[in-house]
């Protein structure tokens, strides 16, 4: 298709990347222009600390979005900004965590390290962060080449392990007011977005039964 | 207002105080620099939390400075736009900014509270004979929330106490219950099931007598806005801010403990009594220290918690002997 084509062009052009990578720091803008102006409501801290937990679970969903629109639509192109996206995903993390150590926590290290195995939700943000730091930290080519290929991707699956976690992170926090409706509709963007992937394994499964036989 | 540290919270003289029309004139002078200065989308959004800011016209509803013990704070009075756009009013929405949007649609004429149950005089009230019921008095209370904020806020209003004198409980009445108005038409979000509507909410008999327990009509000097419960509701100032039922409609005298709303949504995380209590953490965060909203700065350490929010000297003597760690 022509417009698949077109499409392709633009994404790999060299405008494309440092694009995304301005349009992924639109929402930090946002967020430090609300502090600076102060207009981010009565309690500004928990503006923030919610606000870069939200961008973390969004920047999650798209990262896991790539593949499935890649091989539906033919824009093969967007492989290529799937690793920034990811980086992206755990800036927002590395935030989310900041503005809660400081914010919330005051810095005092000695309450965070009490704090976090004492609340399920908060364990649970930590350990997707430090999963999320693995990734991060092999998320460069020479670290492809020094893994190899296969062990590099099985490592790389643990994002479907991250964001399952932040989504249990979401609904706990959640929980104690039972107020389930925005969690929800990320609940339901990450099913469609893991179960595509289940059932393109299982076709492939299925279609290797039927070589084999 | 001026904040002298050894006096606390002082009211202006009234030559001092700005006139509603000038600061809203100013308001909208500043919100239409915002979206002039400013291009695009930014401009409305700019615009509309300015405008967010502008306090709705409310009708004065002055009350004499109370002489209660501990009714006069001396901690500054957080400003009225905070303390009306950043509410937890759950029948108009989940997000703190949901009720300033949506509680417009509230109707609070007319308006009757039953006062049922375990009383010799039962009776249906209209808003404007509990209006006349007693004299209104100005009580400048903290009020803490369970989700680790805290405000300061200029109540009008008075003791439950006279309410509950004129009604004569009987000797079967234990416990107090509080139920807010629960009406679909009027409320958006009864239709989600984040709670068991109606909001009830409890105290035993000798918290609801006493005297810091305020029914409330007013503050700032005005009527009670929509969104802060108008147009009476409950403050019960050393417990969790959930403990304060608004826009109430029933009043009714029990024998047993009420099944508070809270309660019934997640029995582990919330109690019956709800004190604000430092050393008793809530399951999912610390209750040991807070924020207090407008007045901490961003990056400031939040503050200590105090015991019973502070009212430890007037109401700690109705839990003696209580386990306050397991009656949270």
């Amino acid at each position: 298709m022509a417009a698949v084509a077109t499409i392709n062009r633009w994404l790999l052009h060299p405008a494309a990347k440092p694009a995304l990578f301005l349009l992924a720091l639109w929402p930090l803008g946002l967020l430090v222009w609300g502090a600076a102006t102060n207009t981010l409501g009565a309690n500004p801290a928990e503006a923030l600390i919610r606000g870069s937990g939200d961008w973390v679970l969004r920047f999650l969903c798209l990262t896991l979005l790539v593949t499935p629109l890649r091989v539906i639509s033919g824009l093969s192109a967007l492989a290529r900004l799937r690793r920034m996206l990811g980086l992206f995903a755990f800036f927002y993390g590395v935030l989310h965590f900041l503005t809660y150590a400081w914010l919330d926590m005051g810095l005092d290290w000695s309450d965070i390290v009490a704090d976090i195995p004492k609340r399920p939700f908060v364990l649970v943000g930590t350990l997707a962060l430090l999963l999320m730091l693995a990734l991060a930290a092999t998320s460069f080519n020479r670290a492809i080449r020094t893994l190899g290929a296969a062990r590099w991707q099985r490592l790389h699956r643990a994002v479907y392990a991250i964001v399952l976690l932040g989504l249990l992170h979401f609904f706990w926090m959640r929980a104690g007011k039972n107020d389930f409706g925005e969690w929800s509709i990320y609940a339901v963007i990450v099913a469609m977005l893991l179960g595509w992937r289940l059932w393109r394994a299982q076709k492939r499964r299925s279609a290797r039964r039927l070589l084999t036989a | 207002m001026r904040h002298p540290p050894d006096h606390g919270f002082q009211h202006n003289v009234p030559s001092e105080i700005t006139p509603r029309a000038i600061y809203q004139g100013r308001r909208r002078w500043l919100a239409q620099l915002a979206s002039g200065a400013l291009g695009g989308g930014l401009a409305g959004w700019a615009g509309r939390e300015a405008l967010a800011k502008v306090p709705a016209k409310g009708t004065a509803l002055p009350g004499a400075k109370s002489m209660l013990a501990g009714a006069q704070a001396s901690d500054r009075a957080t400003p009225r736009n905070l303390a009306t756009t950043y509410n937890n009013f759950y029948e108009f929405g989940t997000d703190k900014a949901d009720p300033a949007r949506n509680a417009h649609t509230l109707q609070t004429r007319p308006w009757r509270v039953a006062i049922e149950g375990a009383v010799n005089k039962p009776g249906v009230y209209n808003i404007e004979d509990l209006l006349k019921l007693s004299a209104m008095e100005e009580r400048i209370y903290r009020m803490r929330c369970v989700e680790g904020w805290s405000m300061v806020i200029p109540w009008v209003g008075y003791s439950l106490s006279e309410l509950i004198k004129r009604v004569e409980p009987t000797a079967n009445a234990k416990y107090v219950e509080f139920h807010t108005l629960a009406d679909a038409k009027t409320m958006p979000n009864l239709g989600s099931p984040v709670l068991d509507w109606p909001y009830v909410e409890g105290l035993r008999m000798d918290e609801a007598l006493h005297p810091l327990t305020l029914l409330s009509f007013g503050m700032y000097g005005e009527v009670m806005p929509n969104q802060n419960g108008a147009p009476v509701r409950l403050v019960v100032p050393w417990k969790y801010g959930f403990k304060s039922a608004k826009s109430l409609v029933k009043i009714r005298f029990v024998e047993q403990q009420p099944k508070t709303a809270w309660v019934k949504a997640a029995e582990q995380e919330y109690g019956f009594y709800s004190n604000v209590n430092p050393k008793v953490s809530h399951p999912r965060w610390s209750q040991a220290t807070e924020r207090r909203l407008g007045e901490d700065g961003l990056f400031d350490r939040k503050r200590e918690t105090l015991m019973f929010n502070g009212y430890e000297a007037q109401v700690a003597s109705l839990y003696t002997g209580l386990d306050l760690r397991k009656n949270f």
